[in-house]
């Protein structure tokens, strides 16, 4: 087995705010336990803005949970500016969004934000906190008659209304369309630009590249890479281009600068490509032929896999 | 105390009119059927006590038991939709969050209560302030048990189990607690009822009118029912953490 793509995690200047060390969590199955966290190391400053990114399954959630103190870890210690997460989240120190979840009913949205506003020691001003999550609009609506946007939104201003130093928020815009996402994360960058510390969970390479400045990626319950989000695209950012070339060889298309590895599908080729760029120039120059030339993106799950695989880290 | 989130809370119960005006018409419609072709009796089956109030009370104590056992309908409704996690990572204690769901519960009872003192009288029953008071009295105390119970029922059904599974225990608690007829007092149901604390809800119409009183044994058996549930119901809290 050759040596995972793991990134050391990163040190930094300032001291970690945040520190989840050695966190193990089984959940007993249908077929004996499911080992949703297999021994995790993370560090997060202060200020920081951290994406906990990886497919689904992976342990992002379970993470969460033990960050949040809902769960409790089977081995490692969780510490939030150097308390139990119980006691930061009884001093009103973390803001958290879960992944499921809808509102209660029957209060209107300021109403809702500020019944939860009264229950921590120095909230923002409600006003405040619905701008912030850009739903002013509909602060006197009803908490049931929302469109799943606005709920999230909601949900987010709940979240950030009691000024809370570390917001942590689960797979916040799963069920939002683009427009929504957008809105979305402009508040949180709002928010975040305060000099908060926000950790989110998401599946999303995207959202992690444009709004996180360092991505810990999840895969199977371990760490496979840790770091600033430019260095984690370049590696999971891999490309694939598919063309039809009849009649040339496999092998000679492995030999083009930067293509790493190729299969024959049909009459088209497939190569996975660490520079795409590089790659197309390369084939077109060789083989003018070549046509239906697609390239596209790797899927995040198959980067993952190939980061998780055997054999992987080329 | 959180006197903002409280009143947050009692406003929402109140919005919600459909659960409101159903938990608390049943009861008094009930009443109505039950005690209006009775008016004129004034010793029912030798209580003691005027066929109106004996079912004022009667249906006092099925109204109030299910308004206490409504939390727990709200409660499994709550963490349905994932609310119950929020709140936990939120600084609101767990004994608040108990005293925010108990105080919630007290203020349907009382006003299913009223609503039943005021259809009483409309029926004839008259007692004295004194009378009034003491009955109210035992009858909240008798109550707290079925607090816990609500909670417990919240923390360990789904939303869509909680329904028959507060019908089902409110008409057996209210059918053994003598609710539609007085517990004879010897005999197999009469055994029974005194350890069941409905039956003393029951019973705080006669100690109101001067009968029997409450006895040692209504509060030992009250006090005990309080204590088993409470905790029941704090170790339903515990353990109900995880994502529903």
């Amino acid at each position: 087995m050759s040596s995972p793509a793991v990134v050391e995690p990163r040190v930094t200047g300032s001291r970690s705010e945040i520190e989840l060390r050695g966190l193990v969590k089984s959940f007993s199955g249908r077929e004996g336990p499911i080992r949703a966290v297999r021994g995790i190391d993370v560090a997060i400053s202060a200020g920081e803005t951290v994406a906990l990114l990886g497919p689904n399954g992976a342990g992002k959630s379970t993470t969460i949970d033990m960050l949040l103190g809902l769960l409790e870890p089977d081995e490692g210690t969780v510490s939030v500016f150097g308390r139990s997460p119980s006691q930061a989240v009884a001093e009103g120190a973390i803001g958290g969004m879960l992944q499921t979840g809808q509102l209660i009913r029957d209060l209107s949205v300021r109403e809702l934000v500020a019944m939860m506003a009264s229950l921590y020691p120095a909230p923002l001003a409600v006003d405040e906190a619905l701008g912030i999550a850009g739903i002013e609009e509909i602060a006197n609506q009803r908490t049931q008659k929302l469109s799943g946007g606005q709920t999230q939104r909601v949900r987010f201003a709940v979240a950030l209304v009691s000024d809370p130093r570390l917001l942590v928020l689960d797979e916040p815009t799963v069920a939002l369309d683009v427009e929504g996402r957008h809105a979305f994360w402009t508040a949180m960058r709002a928010f975040a630009a305060r000099g908060k510390t926000v950790v989110f969970a998401t599946h999303y390479l995207e959202e992690a590249d444009a709004y996180a400045d360092r991505a810990v990626l999840m895969a199977h319950g371990e760490i496979v890479a840790d770091g600033p989000t430019t260095e984690i695209r370049a590696r999971v950012g891999t490309r694939t281009i598919r063309a039809t070339l009849p009649g040339v060889e496999l092998e000679a298309l492995e030999g083009l600068e930067g293509v790493s590895s190729v299969e024959r599908r049909g009459a088209a080729a497939v190569m996975r490509c660490g520079d795409s760029d590089a790659a197309i120039r390369a084939l077109l120059q060789a083989y003018p032929q070549a046509r239906d030339i697609e390239i596209a993106a790797a899927g995040l799950e198959e980067a993952f896999l190939e980061l998780t695989s055997d054999g992987a880290g080329t | 105390m959180p006197l903002t989130y409280i009143r947050y809370e009692l406003l929402r119960t109140l919005r919600n009119r459909r659960f409101f005006l159903l938990s608390l018409g049943f009861p008094l419609v009930l009443f109505f059927l039950i005690a209006g072709p009775n008016h004129n009796v004034h010793d029912f089956d030798s209580t003691g006590v005027s066929a109106p109030l004996y079912f004022m009370i009667g249906l006092a104590s099925f109204g109030t038991m299910g308004a206490m056992l409504s939390s727990g309908a709200r409660i499994a409704g709550e963490r349905a939709v994932g609310w119950n996690r929020q709140l936990r990572i939120s600084p609101l204690s767990p004994r608040a969050y108990f005293r925010v769901k108990v105080l919630t519960g007290y203020m349907m009872a009382i006003i299913s209560l009223l609503a039943l003192y005021a259809a009483g009288i409309s029926l004839g029953v008259s007692l004295t302030a004194d009378q009034w008071l003491k009955m109210t009295g035992l009858m909240l105390v008798g109550l707290v048990p079925f607090a816990a119970l609500g909670i417990t029922i919240g923390h360990m059904l789904t939303p869509d189990s909680v329904g028959p599974a507060m019908g089902g225990s409110i008409s057996l608690l209210a059918f053994l607690g003598g609710t539609w007829f007085p517990i004879p007092h010897h005999g197999f149901l009469h055994d029974i009822g005194q350890y069941i604390p409905s039956y003393w809800l029951v019973q705080a119409s006669h100690v109101a009118v001067g009968g029997r009183p409450w006895s040692g044994m209504g509060w030992i058996v009250i006090a005990g029912w309080t204590v088993i549930l409470s905790l029941v119901a704090a170790r339903a809290y515990r353990r109900d953490t995880g994502r529903v």
